[in-house]
């Protein structure tokens, strides 16, 4: 799966997807849930807000260090034995990996949820060199059984489904007998699974946190899977967005804090794993290979710009659960495998604003995904440097838009053009007006007009009943 | 004590009602009201849409405007947020960023003056009914406004303020996202008056203008019974 999800604009996408009844009440019901959850699990911690500084504290230090932090985990893989590749692009990183793969002569290969995979489209790649790729967290899992089907939410990547639609799925493609009851489907899946990873000649996984200080890398689970899949095959790979690291233990551990209680409202998922390059001597399990690809993929791009705070994010989706336009729209209409408010920031950075230019308008600005940022990124403030952006440096704003603008500018700024349209604007709208209201409005007030009614401007304006009001003394 | 009234750009063109109920309100509460003519509008249309430039020369506009003032007051919790965000805008600006931080530090939104400088919560108001409260996302998340206006709703005789439920759920305003993002907007809107017929409510209260003309435009639009009003009005009401 590439960043790109299909060809269709956003607002046709839109307009399909708010039609998807099924798809708008798994998604209201998952933010229900989330919302309270992300919120109870935080107040059992206390001093969430002393919790979010620190969190912040530590990826600003080690986005600021990045560079350092970056050498000293790969000497620290070298020294375990791993192999380290820096990938500055993703075609780099899928080529690096293909090698790997020939050279063990790989046919299978299991894989943990990983969203820096899907960003470079490694599995197509994979399976372009002849590879059986099989994604093994449940919600991928069922969105790879169903013809590739789109992840909508980078946690909870099949959330746009609801129970009865993934048991049809089973059917049809894997002939399953049972009811759509959720214990009975993760059974069949993971009896399924189990013969994949037994047979598997790879293991392929994304990373929460990698570890400077000791070369290890983090994986945060509810499924298990991803223990499966780095005990078992012979070789691992570890595929890693280049911000994804902590400067030691200590600071991994505040984050994974943060991580879990704001993704899934949990003091900790059922797994959390730290791995520490291939098998050494004397251990039961593990791989004999070990390779961490480090990708950067347009991400030095955003350093030291003003868009850095986004690379803080640690991919936990809290501001995808509680977005109200998210809500109602769903992933899919992003276009993008990042949707929400941090996909609105980031997929314009590392796919480009041709294809991304109207995500940053795709909020209300009511910055409920900063207030909810474990790691107190400023998201909707982002999004409006974005809209900067589009106006100033990319040119991409309407024309009607910057002329409305202007004279807004012109309007706002002097007191004499104010008062000027203020005054005829009453008379200007008069031939609109029914009572005290607009039902079809002319130009900008057409959109606003077409759902709502719009207020007629007041033919005594509030500076004239205060004119009169003073004359009479005021109180 | 001598209040500089910002009115805001909405109320002065059309909810005249509003900037009414404001003056009485504070002239009550023994505030004497300035209300320097030359103010136009905070500059948020354009700084949202991303006209930097546009939006800054209405900020300077009315950095000037209200420079004499003691105490800049207004009924809209959006609009005392964009003030408030004025420092952070012209920072590194020498000869601007003092100015901006001037005007920030004494604007208040009108329920958080009531309560925080005038040290009053029961303003003798009385309406009958059953009302609930709509917390602006600007006032609540960014200006930290979340407690005066329930403070001060709680002692108006006759008024039964009843929880909404999805309350932290913004109304689908956002400026010209209300526009832009016309079919989306709506879904939100409808969602929240959903939940404003979900309690049997009389009133939708709010302290935002943008907020209650969706809100409240969307309602007259489905013909609903349900009454929209500024919490100044409703403060106002005796």
């Amino acid at each position: 799966m590439p960043m790109k999800i299909g060809n269709a604009n956003f607002h046709e996408r839109v307009e399909t997807n708010l039609h998807n009844t099924f798809m708008r009440g798994a998604v209201a019901g998952a933010q229900e849930r989330l919302h309270t959850r992300r919120l109870e699990a935080a107040k059992e911690l206390g001093n969430w807000e002393e919790w979010r500084a620190l969190g912040e504290e530590i990826r600003q230090h080690t986005l600021e260090n990045l560079d350092y932090y970056l050498m000293q985990l790969s000497e620290n893989v070298a020294k375990r034995g791993g192999h380290v590749f820096f990938a500055q692009t993703a075609e780099e990183a899928n080529n690096y990996i293909r090698d790997v793969v020939i050279r063990k002569k790989a046919k299978k290969i299991v894989k943990s949820k990983s969203m820096v995979t899907e960003e470079i489209n490694l599995n197509a790649v994979l399976e372009a060199a002849g590879c059986e790729v099989i994604e093994t967290d449940l919600g991928e899992y069922i969105l790879q059984i169903d013809d590739h089907d789109p992840p909508s939410h980078i946690v909870a990547p099949a959330l746009h489904k609801n129970k009865e639609q993934i048991r049809d799925v089973f059917r049809e493609k894997l002939g399953y007998k049972q009811t759509e009851k959720p214990e009975e489907l993760a059974l069949h899946a993971r009896k399924t699974l189990r013969r994949e990873y037994l047979t598997a000649d790879i293991g392929i996984t994304g990373c929460n946190f990698a570890i400077a200080e000791s070369g290890s890398i983090t994986l945060v689970t509810n499924e298990g899977n991803a223990d499966l899949v780095t005990a078992l095959p012979k070789t691992q790979i570890t595929v890693m967005g280049m911000e994804r690291i902590v400067p030691t233990f200590e600071e991994m551990e505040v984050l994974v804090s943060l991580l879990t209680r704001s993704a899934v409202g949990q003091k900790l998922t059922s797994y959390i794993t730290v791995l520490t390059g291939p098998r050494d001597e004397g251990d039961v399990d593990g791989p004999e290979e070990f390779h961490l690809v480090i990708v950067d993929n347009g991400r030095s791009n955003i350093l030291g710009t003003e868009f850095q705070p986004v690379l803080q994010c640690i991919r936990c989706a809290a501001c995808v659960n509680v977005c109200p336009v998210y809500r109602h729209i769903g992933g899919h209409s992003y276009g993008s495998i990042y949707s929400g408010p941090i996909g609105a920031v980031l997929s314009p950075l590392l796919g480009g604003y041709d294809d991304y230019k109207e995500l940053p308008y795709a909020s209300s600005l009511c910055a409920a995904c900063t207030e909810a940022c474990p790691v107190k990124i400023p998201l909707h403030e982002l999004l409006l440097k974005h809209r900067q952006v589009i106006v100033e440096r990319e040119g991409k704003a309407p024309i009607s838009e910057k002329l409305a603008m202007k004279a807004f500018g012109l309007g706002a700024a002097s007191s004499f053009f104010y008062k000027f349209g203020s005054k005829v604007a009453p008379s200007a709208l008069a031939p609109f007006t029914n009572d005290d209201r607009i039902s079809k409005g002319p130009g900008p007030l057409k959109a606003w007009t077409e759902i709502r009614e719009f207020p007629a401007p007041n033919k005594e304006r509030f500076r004239d009943w205060f004119r009169e009001h003073q004359k009479g003394g005021g109180k | 004590m001598k209040v500089s009234l910002f009115v805001t750009c909405l109320v002065d063109l059309f909810h005249t009602n509003v900037g009414k109920a404001t003056v009485e309100l504070l002239e009550r509460l023994g505030c004497e009201i300035d209300f320097p003519e030359a103010q136009t509008c905070c500059g948020q249309p354009a700084y949202n849409s991303g006209y930097v430039k546009e939006a800054k020369e209405a900020m300077k506009h009315m950095i000037r405007t209200f420079e004499h003032a003691d105490y800049v007051v207004t009924p809209s919790g959006s609009c005392a947020t964009m003030f408030k965000e004025y420092p952070h805008i012209f920072q590194g600006d020498r000869e601007w960023e003092p100015k901006a931080k001037a005007l920030a530090d004494k604007t208040y939104e009108l329920t958080q003056f009531i309560v925080d400088v005038l040290k009053i919560e029961d303003v003798g108001a009385s309406l009958q009914g059953r009302a609930t409260y709509h917390t602006s996302c600007h006032m609540t998340r960014l200006l930290g406004v979340k407690e005066a206006p329930f403070k001060l709703l709680k002692h108006v005789k006759g008024l039964e303020i009843v929880p909404l439920p999805n309350a932290h759920q913004c109304c689908g305003f956002g400026g010209t996202f209300s526009v832009k993002m016309g079919p989306i907007s709506e879904q939100m809107v409808d969602e929240k008056i959903e939940h404003i017929e979900e309690i049997h409510a009389d009133y939708l209260i709010g302290a935002d203008c943008g907020c209650l003309m969706n809100i409240g435009g969307r309602i007259k639009r489905q013909g609903k019974p349900i009454k929209v009003m500024h919490i100044a009005e409703v403060l106002n009401s005796r």
